[in-house]
């Protein structure tokens, strides 16, 4: 059972409360009740997949937010078989925002860029709460450019509420930093393949998220800016998120049919804090899968494409 | 001449607030009241104190086009409104107040025109079109400026002014980033060049893409440039931001443009640079 329960998750919570009464009192008593309990577990998953096929944008985001949810490091100890994390930027230090490494996964070498977010108050100020800093992004840059030199795809998981604001960032180049990512990333020479694993927020997401495939994992969101943050512009209110998200379309169903994600990632029943085990398989079966499609196209068809694809997004008239 | 007008529609708010009678303009930079016809001859640059007004396409481009050589590209281009946005306000409905209110199509322009006689595909931004923010539109004309620049292999020269993406266009707002990088990385090898003019405010999504990729990088005095607005980092670490921050003597320290060129200056140093890499 999950320690953070949401509003909309509650009657979930009910029903789970039940199953350990039962349980609890089944390991007092020595009465055998695995019947009703299993039938209170069937109930449950009905439970679950009839709050879950009913989720509303804002409820999305905030199984997005979910700090039971895997994070980028999480995943990477679920489905590599070996990773070698890498540190620094080599212009100015090292962004725990944002982690880099070498990975194997199923026999195939990559290249592991993603955001990092914290899990406590400690680790949470360490990570910076998953928003980077340039020499984050410069870091995830110098990491690519490895792997291009050795013919190895790039893995990018992004998760993060946001390049982060202050004075720092902004002195050492925040806008140049991602800006540079963003043409870099566009003609690199091997595959990238980019999930969306949590938040996806604006350029910060962006900043590592030019890809030629890009997934989205079920209960995540993907936007140009916050939900918080388009209210409090808009209604000069950060508590009108929730109309916020409605407005800005950010779901992975709503990104998918506009064309802009190639696939959308299942998760288990309830969302990947329920099962982290079986949300990194899925994501692993992903990756493996895209990687192969990617990795059998000449760079020079790889790059066409991602830029072609670039270049026609957008809606617009003319006459 | 119709450049009267124009002016007024620029700096209406202003105007209405202090001088109803359009005469006369207070300087944001030193306070004294100019007279609006000196303005506009300093091209909106205050005798006094050097502060830089800011400036529509409308009357930026004529300050870097030699006369008569400008062509607007894609004119007709118009945003719609692909997510049927509304929260307080309707995009659709924001577009058209945006449209009767400055008289143009969308937040920028991009046009072929020749600077002292060398041939450029010149664009300009128009902070007055709902914070001259970046949406489908605004991408797609810098896209196809960059096409042309490629085509005719000539430099591209952007004037930015803008608050960031568009919002209203949800994601496809931020793809613009995406896309004019993407456009941008097939000249960034072999050239042609590409000049960015920052001015006064540039931040957000255009600071994030094009903004920060010039092969030159010039800002106009004061001009307030970076990623985050300083509203939002004020928030972030709770105090107030030291004198100068963001603005271009700023980002210069910090090594993040070529150079500081004040507008009466600018159509030379254009030139100069365009002469220099056309190496004849
Ligand atoms: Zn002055």
């Amino acid at each position: 059972m999950s320690k953070i329960t949401y509003d909309f998750e509650q009657p979930i919570t009910d029903v789970e409360v039940e199953i350990a009464l039962l349980e609890s009192k089944a390991m007092a008593t020595g009465t055998d009740l695995t019947s009703e309990i299993g039938k209170l577990k069937e109930k449950r998953d009905k439970v679950i997949r009839d709050v879950h096929s009913k989720l509303n944008r804002w409820q999305r985001v905030l199984l997005a937010r979910h700090p039971d949810r895997p994070y980028t490091l999480d995943y990477i100890e679920m489905i590599c078989d070996n990773f070698i994390e890498l540190h620094g930027d080599r212009q100015y230090g090292d962004d725990a925002a944002m982690v880099t490494g070498m990975a194997e996964i199923d026999g195939h070498n990559m290249m592991i860029i993603g955001h990092q977010k914290g899990r406590g108050t400690r680790d949470n100020i360490k990570r910076n709460f998953g928003m980077s800093n340039p020499e984050g992004y410069r870091k995830a840059l110098r990491v690519m450019k490895l792997g291009e030199k050795f013919k190895i795809p790039i893995l990018s998981l992004v998760d993060t509420p946001g390049a982060f604001p202050g004075l720092g960032a902004e002195e050492r180049g925040q806008a140049e930093a991602i800006a540079k990512n963003l043409l870099e990333m566009s003609k690199l020479k091997v595959p990238i393949l980019v999930i969306i694993i949590g938040e996806g927020a604006s350029g910060g997401a962006l900043g590592i998220g030019i890809g030629d495939r890009i997934l989205m994992m079920q209960n995540t969101w993907y936007s140009v800016i916050s939900p918080e943050g388009c209210a409090s512009i808009l209604y000069r209110d950060s508590s009108k998120a929730a109309e916020a998200a409605e407005a800005l379309k950010l779901t992975p169903d709503d990104l998918l049919e506009i064309g802009i994600i190639d696939g959308i990632i299942t998760e288990p029943n309830g969302g990947a804090h329920r099962d982290k085990e079986s949300a990194a398989d899925s994501l692993k079966e992903s990756i493996l899968t895209n990687i192969r499609e990617l990795q059998n196209l000449p760079s020079n068809i790889l790059i066409e494409n991602r830029v072609n694809k670039y270049s026609t997004m957008g809606a617009w008239i003319e006459n | 001449m119709n450049w009267f007008k124009r002016v007024q529609k620029g700096l209406r708010t202003s105007q209405k607030r202090e001088m109803p009678d359009n005469l006369w303009i207070k300087c944001k930079g030193c306070g004294e009241i100019l007279f609006r016809k000196e303005l506009e001859k300093a091209l909106h640059v205050c005798p006094k104190c050097g502060y830089h007004f800011r400036m529509g396409s409308n009357l930026y481009i004529p300050i870097l086009a030699d006369e008569n050589s400008y062509r607007e590209i894609s004119p007709n281009l118009r945003s719609v409104d692909p997510l049927g946005f509304k929260t307080s306000k309707k995009y659709s409905d924001q577009l058209k107040e945006a449209k009767k209110r400055t008289g143009l199509q969308d937040a920028c322009r991009i046009g072929e025109a020749t600077i002292n006689g060398y041939p450029v595909v010149l664009g300009a931004m128009d902070f007055g079109f709902i914070g001259g923010s970046m949406g489908s539109v605004v991408g797609e004309k810098v896209s196809r400026g960059i096409d042309i620049a490629r085509e005719n292999n000539c430099p591209l020269i952007i004037v930015t002014s803008s608050g960031g993406a568009r919002m209203q266009e949800g994601i496809l707002s931020l793809m613009q980033m995406a896309k004019t990088s993407a456009k941008l990385s097939l000249i960034s090898e072999k050239g042609p060049l590409f000049i960015s003019i920052l001015t006064d405010p540039t931040t957000g999504g255009v600071t994030a893409s094009f903004g920060m990729l010039g092969d030159i990088i010039i800002a106009e005095p004061g001009a307030l440039v970076g990623f985050a607005g300083p509203r939002v980092i004020k928030q972030t670490i709770g105090q107030d931001l030291p004198e100068g921050f963001q603005r271009a003597e700023f980002l210069m320290e910090k090594g993040f443009v070529d150079m500081i060129v004040e507008r009466n200056k600018m159509k030379s140093r254009i030139s100069n640079i365009i002469r220099f890499f056309n190496n004849d």
